[in-house]
């Protein structure tokens, strides 16, 4: 009797090795989008593994951490390489996730029956929003301290209950070393919620299966085994290939940590170079570029009534919206390559809305563009991003859809 | 198990009373770790009165205090800024701060006690960044108009010299004003004003 034997008696080891790996068959036709799934959870894991190390030197206190983050930087033995590769981490986990997710809306990943994929990925994606911005105020910069300060005061802007809120999460009246610490363990925690959400994103995919760049069901076509014509076994063929995107991915990812770490001012922004001070805001604030897009939406919205709580609405509801896409999109085909020109002129106008808003974002709301106000575009932009989701209902019935075929093209 | 001789209705019963308790149970269990969130006795012993020394401030200067780890703003203001805050009320949102937070003894239009000294918390009514002080009339950034007053560097509000804001800008309300009074010429006790106001 093998040790295997012994262990499937009482562990379903091989069961769940041949479900998710061996024996799960997967479309035979991926290109190089679907690498952006396996490299976000390689991401994932260098954000944990990094980050345990970091928390082993850290001090999460408002008297020590700007030090405590320089000792790590200056003193100890390949401390600088390990922050480097966090940081970079969480760029690069928000560049592979946003691949990922285009790659999702173009192929039609999120429509029936992958909608609990889609979510369950829309909540992973919130978490890590989430978990970026407990992380960034723990160097305790400048930037930490003024990025944390406008993004608790959205809370403040809720109607009523706004002002006990943002002092129930910071703990205190201001951004202070209460409000630190707390964000030090939720930030520890998130890492492992995503774990788990991960595992909970993969059983749902495994369950209905992958889409893929036709958006056609394998599963429809499967041989005399009930095995999909169209599908090979994830191990070794989709890891043997994953292993080579890892490959190309690391180029990238080991050039910016040891070459350019801060990128410029985008992944690591200057004024994060200085530690926080309560009494003096920056010249120029903005959020790191992953959050940018929002932030300009946010700030595209005027007040009304006394009150900057729609533009704080308006941010969220970006983002909500996504929850709604499955139901949106009423195209009698998946993919993109099937679709018409309606459909594909929207998700560009779309994409493009998207990384200006991004770069709005960046820069001061009253720099002149073209002789317009950078508000003023972002309220443009805002705009379009809402209308690819709004409209969709409508053009994607009206949108002239190709013949999709019956089996996977190469 | 066998449904005979089962009372469902009275099964159905007691799961739902086990269930509606328990749920009562976890309501109360959840208080301690929710209410552990709120600012400790020392950050609220923290927010005690501030007194401010003013006997140093020039004509035209700004003082910071900390506050509640908040920044305070005591500014001087010169004769000839007080006395063009009437001319801006067109510009602004709120020239009679009626919508804005102060209290009762400074809502008036130089809002402050006195004419010349003018406090108030330095945190940009939009999303909480600390405005830059900027006395200068006409600086080539904020335009010709501008008679001087504070600029906030985050979202573009802008106020004048009574942290009253302009029209138009990000901030809906005007700077709040901290309760304080005079405890001499030289010294305002910011954070209490002796009153209930």
């Amino acid at each position: 009797m093998s040790l295997i034997n012994w262990v499937d008696r009482r562990f379903p080891a091989t069961k769940v090795w041949n479900e998710h790996l061996a024996e799960y068959y997967a479309p035979k036709n991926f290109n190089f989008w679907y690498f952006f799934g396996s490299l976000a959870l390689l991401v994932l894991v260098n954000q944990i593994v990094t980050g345990v190390w970091l928390a082993m030197a850290y001090k999460p206190s408002a008297a020590e951490a700007f030090a405590s983050v320089e000792y790590i930087m200056r003193d100890m033995d390949y401390g600088w390489l390990i922050r480097y590769l966090h940081s970079t981490g969480a760029s690069a986990f928000f560049v592979v996730v946003y691949l990922h997710m285009f790659r999702g809306l173009i192929y039609g990943s999120y429509r029936e029956p992958r909608e609990l994929v889609w979510i369950i990925g829309l909540v992973i994606y919130l978490i890590m929003m989430a978990t970026a911005f407990f992380g960034y105020l723990l160097p305790w910069g400048q930037m930490s301290y003024w990025g944390a300060q406008v993004i608790v005061n959205l809370f403040a802007a809720v109607p009523f209950v706004g002002e006990d809120l943002s002092v129930w999460i910071r703990g205190d009246y201001v951004i202070s070393d209460a409000t630190l610490n707390r964000f030090f363990a939720l930030h520890f925690l998130l890492p492992f919620v995503l774990a788990a959400l991960v595992f909970i994103h993969i059983v749902a995919l495994h369950k209905v299966g992958s889409n893929n760049p036709d958006g056609i069901e394998i599963k429809q076509n499967k041989d005399e085994q009930g095995i999909p014509k169209d599908g090979i076994r994830f191990h070794p063929y989709y890891t043997v290939k994953d292993t080579v995107g890892v490959g190309v991915f690391l180029i990238f990812f080991t050039a910016v940590v040891f070459f350019w770490p801060d990128v410029g001012g985008l992944f690591l922004e200057a004024p994060n170079f200085e530690p926080a001070n309560p009494l003096k805001t920056p010249e120029h604030i903005a959020p790191v570029w992953y959050f940018t897009p929002f932030y300009a939406m946010l700030r595209a919205i005027p007040p009304m009534f006394g009150s900057q709580f729609p533009g704080v609405l308006v941010m969220f509801a970006s983002i909500l919206i996504l929850f709604a896409l499955p139901w949106l999109d009423r195209s009698p085909v998946k993919s993109i390559r099937y679709k018409g020109g309606i459909f594909k002129f929207a998700i560009t106008l779309f994409a493009i809305s998207f990384v200006i808003l991004g770069y709005l974002g960046m820069i001061p709301s009253t720099r002149v563009i073209l002789g317009l106000e950078a508000s003023f575009w972002a309220q443009i932009f805002t705009g379009l991003y809402f209308l690819f989701f709004i409209l969709m209902p409508w053009y994607s019935r009206l949108n002239q859809a190709q013949p999709v075929p019956e089996r996977v093209t190469a | 198990m066998p449904e005979e001789g089962v009372n469902l209705q009275k099964r159905r019963f007691l799961t739902t009373t086990t269930a509606v308790v328990g749920a009562v149970g976890a309501g109360f269990a959840a208080v301690p770790f929710i209410a552990n969130w709120q600012p400790s006795q020392r950050a609220r012993a923290a927010g005690a009165p501030e007194e401010a020394d003013i006997s140093g401030l020039a004509a035209g200067g700004l003082l910071r205090v900390k506050w509640r780890g908040k920044v305070c703003w005591i500014v001087r203001r010169t004769p000839q800024q007080v006395s063009e805050l009437q001319a801006l009320d067109s510009q602004l949102a709120d020239p009679n701060s009626l919508a804005s937070r102060q209290p009762v003894y400074c809502t008036n239009p130089h809002r402050s006690i006195k004419p010349d000294y003018f406090v108030a918390i330095g945190i940009c009514t939009h999303l909480g960044c600390s405005p830059t002080f900027r006395p200068e009339v006409g600086p080539a950034d904020l335009g010709a108009d501008w008679q001087g007053g504070f600029y906030c560097p985050c979202h573009g509000s802008k106020f004048d010299m009574a942290g009253r804001v302009y029209a138009g800008v990000p901030a809906p309300t005007n700077l709040e004003i901290p309760p304080h009074r005079y405890l001499s010429d030289d010294v305002i006790l910011i954070g209490t004003d002796g009153g209930d106001a």
